[in-house]
């Protein structure tokens, strides 16, 4: 594969890893795109005619992609290297709104869901798990930052997408033919800005270590291991299928707020003395992603100092005690549902970015990459179970003649149970059995 | 080692993240003033 082949990115001694970050940022703000997908749907219905369920489509198809390309695109990541992986992730990235743009250009609907959903959402999967094993090899002695940096690009991509859409959009125009031009320079753009990734990522040369860290002397505690795990292995150890349960229930409960935050708030304070206006509905959407943003950088590092099994005591335990607190007197005051409600979010991010870190210290760094991918199932199904719990109850209780906060009163308390159910899996995390870890031979080789 | 690179590369990633907090900012707002 020449240029793109693992043995081409070997780091050169003078390499420094604070590189290796802002390569992988290129790929995650790119990719994080797909959370702003909502700025084209709207264009899209009045340009082609289409229903809001069919101009979801697109979207919903990429994040499917997601969850299939990075659980079983993981193998081939570990194998060829994480350069092989961010060119394939920007090739179809960006091929994905070129071909889109060539449906919008000739109003064919299902060129769009094909270009968007499947080929760019191949680029999102294969993108997502790129650069994590990278970063953990370079960072040993932080992975939940190195790892938190990366994972917080992805919160952070629609930052960015959100406004430069929009603004294209106004720009270029709502018909189809403006779709398609906006599509184009999406593709071009984001070609050129992942590239930086592709050209800068390296892999650290064999026995390779951050200076003055010594990893004998950092493996303090049980829970961190220095054996290694296949990914196959791993997918039949209770630890993976724990972690499992954690991702997927502390997403479903961020999902839970996430989904309906501009209609929960003005439903709250709807029959209170300080109503929220539409304006202000927004912002608190905006304030939410800000949390998400944050917490994937600021609890992932702090998992460094606290450990793996600490940081997620407090995100299902303390996340489960907001819950309570929005339930019960949520309506009591603005400040604190939004506090409340920002505390969980930012526990929602910091879960999806301290879950690769918690993976290295059970399975260790050999196909880490590869069983994450296989992890973000968990992802893609809380992906389904969140919204269908809040918004199957929300609509049940509203035809039952109810409205404000008991509109959600019912998910507020299932979203706690689940939250109840992930702190007993966490509990139950140990040391992974020895008879699954790979023989000391193929350790060495990893190493 | 290598610092006019590591700044060319933070800066890749930091100006369109810096844009994109700017844009949030002034989302945020009405819900202060509001």
């Amino acid at each position: 594969m020449g240029f793109l082949d693992r043995s081409r990115t070997v780091a050169p001694a003078d390499w420094n890893r604070w590189l290796i970050p802002p390569a992988a940022l290129s790929v995650h703000l790119a990719i994080g795109q797909a959370y702003a997908w909502s700025v084209f749907k709207s264009p899209l219905e009045g340009a082609l005619g289409l229903s809001g369920t069919q101009s979801a489509l697109p979207f919903q198809l990429g994040i499917v992609m997601l969850g299939l390309s990075a659980a079983f695109g993981g193998t081939l990541v570990e194998r060829n290297g994480p350069r092989w992986a961010m060119f394939v992730s920007a090739v179809c990235f960006s091929s994905g709104f070129l071909i889109s743009a060539l449906g919008a250009w000739t109003s064919q609907f299902w060129l769009v869901v094909i270009g968007y959903g499947f080929v760019g959402g191949i680029g999102l999967g294969i993108g997502y798990i790129s650069p994590v094993s990278t970063l953990i090899k370079w960072f040993p002695d932080r992975p939940g930052m190195a790892t938190g940096i990366a994972i917080m690009g992805f919160g952070g991509g629609a930052l960015i997408a959100s406004p430069w859409s929009t603004q294209m959009l106004k720009s270029f125009g709502k018909d189809h033919t403006g779709i398609a031009e906006s599509f184009a320079v999406h593709g071009v753009v984001y070609a050129v800005f992942m590239s930086l990734g592709v050209l800068l990522i390296r892999v650290p040369a064999e026995g390779w270590r951050p200076p003055g860290w010594e990893p004998a002397a950092a493996v303090v505690n049980k829970m961190i291991t220095t054996a290694n795990v296949s990914a196959r292995n791993a997918i039949r150890t209770p630890q993976f299928w724990c972690l499992w349960i954690i991702l997927c229930f502390n997403v479903t409960a961020g999902i839970g707020i996430l989904e309906k935050a501009a209609p929960m708030i003005t439903d709250f304070f709807a029959q209170t003395a300080t109503p929220i206006a539409v304006a202000a509905a927004g912002g608190f959407v905006a304030l939410l992603s800000l949390a998400n943003m944050a917490g994937r950088i600021v609890w992932s590092s702090t998992s460094d100092l606290v450990g793996r099994k600490n940081i997620y005591r407090i995100y299902l335990g303390v996340g489960a005690a907001m819950y309570l607190v929005i339930a019960l007197a949520g309506n009591v005051s603005t400040a604190l549902f939004v506090v409340c409600a920002m505390v969980i979010l930012s526990f929602y991010g910091g879960g999806f970015a301290t879950i690769p870190a918690y993976l290295k210290d059970l399975f260790g760094t050999f196909q880490v990459g590869a069983i994450h991918g296989r992890l973000l199932t968990a992802w893609s199904t809380a992906g389904v179970l969140g919204p269908l719990i809040v918004n199957a109850i929300a609509d049940s209780q509203k035809a039952a003649g109810k409205s404000g906060p008991d509109l959600y009163t019912n998910s507020l308390f299932i979203m706690i149970a689940l939250l109840a159910i992930g702190f007993v899996a966490n509990e139950l995390v140990k040391p992974v059995n020895a008879k699954f870890h790979e023989p000391a031979e193929l350790e060495e080789a990893s190493r | 080692m290598r610092r006019p690179l590591i700044v060319f590369a933070w800066l890749w990633v930091g100006l369109p993240l810096a844009y994109g907090l700017v844009e949030l900012v002034r989302r945020v707002t009405p819900l202060f003033t509001s």
